[in-house]
């Protein structure tokens, strides 16, 4: 059943809050600054709290199933990491203390930096960029930064594999760079010969997402990263799949120079609508100088009986801010909370398990699905959600009808290479009972597809509202239930 | 699927229809059902702009997916299709017909000469499956 709008339940004169008489003066705005054509609506707090509790209720969150989303590493966050977050030294805190009063605050982004430097084989790492686009963004920007440095004006050209993230071509559009499109070999590797054919001295970089979004780990990731840099250009690492690594492989040790983290993927802060984002980057020591300013470290050594104080530091050759203040500190918290939790093993178990349920949940059904890469996977992995025969159905029906199974849809129709695809990703949080859960309602789902394909076509059926009307939403961007009416 | 003999096809899915020097540009049928319904297009050249054959002269969006759409041969803009921004569905409806893109004059007829013609261009398609 859908909800009403709070308009729709709005009666004139009805109220939620009674204001005591006023004890100053009343004064009248102009009338010029006023409107009347604003229609708030008017609500009795009970109204108010049903509704919102109804709408909440329908809404589908990694606390109430199982959340495949390729891709975007939907984790369990764990409550712990709010109880940290909460603590009223980190919640009360201001960006704007003297650094004095903050040194607790100051000290857990140090430690951050230095468990992600660990985590990821790399010199320096700078907190502040408040997403992984950002990320990218500001990793790119520090590729851009160093080269020009270096009176290397000519490498203006990104090359970005066809596996590799949606957002890495639009990073290079942003910062004014030319994208150069690389195809996958058949193994969904990068295509070395392709590789060497563009790399020359205008290439300012390769964007790397590794494993890519196809799941697999790149199986000349060393190679390719040597034929990019004799070109001279540097490596990014896109660092969204980083879950499949962690404890097992290291970016930097790999060769790559710069790197951006999901905070809200890998280490299990808030992803999506809740969020914030955190995307904090990563580089080699000879990029160090160009991180965002400023970045946390120690401004006075310790002494005998004195700890270190901790204060920011401005690289001097910072491409400069990319966010006020030093980055999304909540989000920081409980990536600390995680990593600390977990501890360098349990890291370790985290991508062992993501891979292993990633594999385990391919097992399951790649004999009714058409595998397009048959390899081991990594913490994700793609298959077709189309039948040769069966040419009426299509990924999206089936990701529809998971709904009506109680499962969040896998991301659908990327990457792009793949015909029809169904990205699954189950993380590492999740346990056989569930998986084999999905896996059934998967199998059934191919079953149906046959036998009862208006039950895709359709679907879903268990749901508030049934299937949308994706061209109506993306042609007509009426975003608010009420419009102002045009003078 | 819609082939239609006489045009002129790029490997990465446009059609070009050649009359003495002058090209008009669209996208295949084949390109349309891929993308499933589109909702916008944009062309992202103007008339009178030189283009190198490759470049990317509009863009498609679906409710799936964003395409790019490259001129194969290189030419100058002389007109464009206005009315196709508006009605965007028209790629998918009438692909070869009343979705054509622009018209160029162009520099070397001769780079025509290299794309595939219907029959080939509908063997390509057959290899990518679906």
């Amino acid at each position: 059943m859908t909800e009403p709008t709070i308009y729709e339940l709005s009666s004139p004169g009805r109220v939620g809050v009674r204001f005591p008489e006023s004890d100053v003066p009343r004064y009248d705005p102009p009338a010029d600054l006023l409107r009347s054509d604003l229609p708030f609506p008017e609500l009795a707090e009970i109204d108010v709290i049903r509704h919102f509790t109804h709408l909440s209720a329908k809404n589908y969150s990694i606390d109430k199933g199982f959340y495949p989303l390729g891709s975007c590493t939907m984790k369990y966050n764990p409550k712990i990491n709010e109880v940290t977050a909460g603590l009223p030294g980190f919640a009360f805190s201001h960006p704007l203390q003297p650094v004095e009063t903050v040194q607790g605050n100051l000290y857990l982004m140090y430690q951050l930096q230095e468990f992600l430097k660990e985590i990821s084989g790399f010199d320096a790492v700078s907190l502040q960029p408040a997403a992984g686009a950002q990320g990218e963004f500001t990793g790119v920007k520090i590729i851009n930064a160093y080269h020009k440095s270096r009176g290397d004006e000519k490498r203006t050209r990104v090359i970005i594999p066809d596996s590799a993230h949606g957002t890495n071509p639009a990073t290079t559009s942003m910062i004014g760079l030319e994208v150069v499109h690389l195809p996958s070999d058949k193994r969904g590797n990068v295509d070395l010969a392709a590789l060497k054919e563009i790399c020359d001295d205008t290439i300012a970089g390769l964007m790397l997402t590794n494993p890519n979004t196809l799941g697999l780990f790149d199986e000349n990731v060393c190679e390719v990263i040597e034929i990019v840099h004799a070109a001279g250009g540097l490596v990014y690492g896109d660092g969204a799949n980083l879950n499949a690594l962690l404890g097992i492989t290291r970016p930097g040790d790999l060769g790559f120079d710069v790197m951006h983290f999901n905070l809200h993927k890998t280490f299990s802060t808030p992803h999506g609508g809740g969020g914030p984002g955190s995307g904090p980057v990563a580089v080699t020591a000879a990029l160090a100088d160009f991180l965002p300013a400023p970045i946390v470290g120690i401004v006075e050594e310790a002494s005998d009986d004195v700890p270190p104080l901790y204060g920011f530091l401005d690289p001097p050759q910072s491409i400069g801010r990319v966010k006020t203040f030093f980055g999304q500190f909540g989000m920081l918290v409980r990536a600390y909370t995680y990593i600390r939790m977990h501890g360098p093993d349990g890291l370790r178990k985290v991508s062992e398990y993501a891979v292993l349920n990633a594999n385990y949940l391919l097992s399951k059904v790649k004999g009714k699905y058409t595998l397009p890469y048959d390899r081991i996977c990594m913490h994700e992995f793609v298959v077709e959600g189309v039948w040769p025969d069966l040419p009426d159905v299509h990924a999206l029906d089936i990701a529809k009808r998971l709904m009506d199974y109680d499962f969040h849809p896998p991301t659908n129709y990327f990457p792009l290479i793949v015909h029809e695809a169904l990205m699954i990703e189950p993380t590492e949080t999740e346990n056989k009972q569930t998986l084999d859960a999905f896996a059934d309602a998967l199998l059934k789902i191919a079953d149906e597809a046959r036998n009862e394909p208006e039950l895709l076509k359709n679907a879903p059926h268990n749901t508030p509202v049934s299937r949308l009307d994706e061209v109506k939403a993306a042609k007509e961007l009426v975003l608010c239930c009420w419009l102002p009416e045009k003078e | 699927m819609n082939t239609p003999q006489g045009l002129k096809y790029a490997s990465t899915d446009e059609w070009l229809k050649v009359e003495g020097n002058i090209a008009t540009l669209g996208v295949t049928d084949y390109a349309q059902d891929q993308l499933s319904d589109i909702v916008f297009f944009e062309v992202t050249v103007e008339v009178g702009d030189e283009i190198k054959k490759g470049t990317i002269v509009a863009t498609i969006e679906s409710v799936k997916a964003a395409a790019d759409v490259a001129l194969p041969a290189s030419g100058k803009v002389i007109e464009v299709n206005e009315a196709l921004a508006n009605s965007p569905e028209l790629i998918n409806s009438d692909p070869f017909g009343g979705a054509w893109m622009l018209k160029v004059e162009l520099t070397d007829p001769s780079e025509v000469e290299s794309l595939m013609d219907a029959a080939a261009y509908a063997s390509y398609c057959e290899t990518r499956g679906h």
